[in-house]
């Protein structure tokens, strides 16, 4: 064999023997730390929420999160679509209250720790964003005054322990809300405005109860964590924490070539941000403007963290004050889900565009263009052994 | 061993370096990015450092920036107005918050409240600062 030769072969075994050896390189071992539950920080305050951590506020906001009673029709509550054996989700495209609504349920372990809630951002913190569905007409299709009176009919001790005495009710309407149907409308606009600030009151009580109980809805352990936690500490994985090598080849594309680190990123794999990602728009329903229309929306709305329903200070409402407000960047741009327990609730997306997992690897592959706005992606190769090792990583996220 | 092989071998060899070469510039910031945290604004007037408040800046959280800002003989800047922003060249995107100037601390320092870096990589940082001796930039690279 002549010299050059010689090299070559050994040149290629150095390369490949080098693969093998170490399994992860430096960098890759940092990044699986990052995402390893046990780095989840502390939840963060709610300022605007001063009941957050309140075992009574929390108490109250579970029973009223599974009162079917909070609904115009008697028979939706929260958990109709966060259904908690499900991972707090419901397994359909769109979610389904007293109508068809135009987004996916999202699941609820880790919410509290984002900034924005709702898949587009438009409310500012999870106390405000329980108010959301509560006046729906597709989701409990409630009133402020119906709500407020209900709470008071069924509640009173349990409410008044968190939050002090009642307001007097006596004079509100029986459906009364600035954001109902016409003769709704019409009833909230002839109230006294003492009147109307008492049933804000009583209302954005049920919002921060029900964050409270949020609040305690925790992601578990995964095989993942498992297995990143031996691989962070120079340990060999072992028992159900050793990842096969389909996995650590998914884990690697993950990390590497597929980019999905870029948004997935953290313990809970999401940025806690907007994308667009060109999902495709789903036929029947109305145009989606994603975040670039929820700012002015979160803006607007008298229970953000700057409203005076608010416990905050103004300066601790640094997310809305440091938010962007005009940036094309964020046309169709949508909230990066989480993918712990992804692998088993499709279907996916913000509207359940997409029914498998499969189909999603493929969307990301072939990067399509947005219905509107401009999507990120670069668009990937995936051979179906790097779809099916994707896959498999994936599943590595699933709790048991 | 024949001809045939060792050329084909060293065209595996060639494409093995070249694929790990091609991944490393995709993944990675550009080779000689300068890291500087204190530079002279682009035409000179200013300089600016800037350190993150709170140590390194990690990504994730909001967190601030004190700039200090001086003039070319390195006197304190004490009526700046500085307005901030960034992105990431690789990507093509900018900065996932609107972070704003407080007022002047003293001593040309200057409170920059709401960065937040959402993703790791390479990040631009730009301030442009006006004051008396007139309107300048600046840009910071940092990498995470």
């Amino acid at each position: 064999m002549r010299l050059p030769a010689i090299i070559a072969v050994c040149a290629l075994a150095l390369l490949v023997q080098g693969c093998q050896r170490e399994e992860f390189s430096q960098e890759e071992r940092r990044q699986i730390g990052e995402l390893r539950l046990s780095r989840l920080e502390p939840l963060p305050p709610d300022p605007g929420n001063r009941f957050a951590d309140d075992p009574r506020a929390a108490a109250l906001g579970e029973a009223l999160f599974f009162d079917e009673g909070l609904s115009r029709s008697g028979d939706v509550a929260c958990a109709t679509c966060h259904l908690p054996d499900r991972q707090f989700q419901d397994d359909l495209p769109l979610a389904q209250g007293i109508g068809t609504t135009d987004r996916r349920t999202m699941p609820l372990a880790g919410i509290a720790h984002g900034a924005w809630f709702f898949w587009d951002g438009r409310a500012d913190s999870l106390w405000a964003q329980a108010l959301g569905p509560l006046e729906n007409p597709v989701e409990h299709g409630a009133t402020r005054t119906a709500l407020a009176r209900f709470v008071a009919s069924r509640y009173r001790d349990d409410y008044e322990a968190v939050f002090g005495p009642l307001p007097d009710l006596s004079a509100l309407p029986e459906a009364a809300s600035p954001l109902g149907d016409a003769a709704e409308r019409a009833a909230w606009e002839a109230m006294e405005e003492a009147d109307r600030e008492a049933a804000n009151r009583v209302f954005s009580g049920i919002g921060k109860a029900m964050a409270a109980f949020e609040r305690t809805i925790v992601h578990s352990e995964t095989r993942f964590d498992r297995f990143a936690e031996a691989v962070v500490a120079g340990r060999r994985p072992e028992g159900d924490a050793a990842f096969s090598a389909l996995e650590i080849e998914g884990l690697k594309l993950f990390l590497g070539k597929a980019n999905c680190i870029d948004c997935h990123n953290g313990p809970r794999f999401t940025d806690d941000f907007f994308h667009n990602t060109g999902v495709p728009a789903v036929p029947g329903l109305p145009e989606d403007g994603g975040r670039m229309a929820a700012i002015g929306t979160v803006l607007a709305d008298p229970f953000n963290c700057l409203g005076v329903y608010s416990d905050a200070a103004p300066d601790e409402c640094a997310e809305l004050r440091f938010m962007v407000r005009d940036s094309h960047e964020m046309e169709r741009a949508f909230k990066t889900p989480s993918l712990r327990g992804a692998a088993s609730r499709p279907p996916y997306m913000h509207s359940g565009q997409i029914a498998t997992l499969e189909d999603v690897i493929d969307h990301y592959g072939q990067a399509p263009e947005a219905p509107a706005g401009h999507s990120e992606l670069r668009g990937v190769i995936f051979t179906d052994r790097g779809r099916a090792a994707l896959i498999a990583f994936l599943r590595t996220l699933d709790s048991e | 061993m024949s001809r045939k092989l060792l050329v084909a071998l060293a065209i595996l060899v060639v494409l093995a370096v070249t694929g790990f070469v091609a991944m490393r510039l995709l993944m990675t910031p550009p080779d000689g990015l300068d890291l500087a945290r204190s530079k002279a604004t682009e035409a000179g007037l200013y300089i600016v450092a800037v350190a993150a408040e709170d140590g390194e800046p990690r990504q994730g959280p909001l967190h601030a920036w004190i700039a200090t800002v001086t003039d070319a003989a390195g006197a304190p800047v004490e009526d700046a107005l500085i307005d901030i922003d960034g992105g990431m060249p690789q990507h093509g995107h900018g900065l996932p918050t609107a972070p704003q100037a407080g007022d002047h601390l003293g001593d040309g320092r200057y409170r920059i409240e709401g960065v937040r870096f959402n993703m790791g990589g390479w990040w631009e940082l730009r301030l442009t600062v006006r004051a008396a001796a007139g309107q300048d930039a600046v840009t910071f690279n940092i990498v995470l």
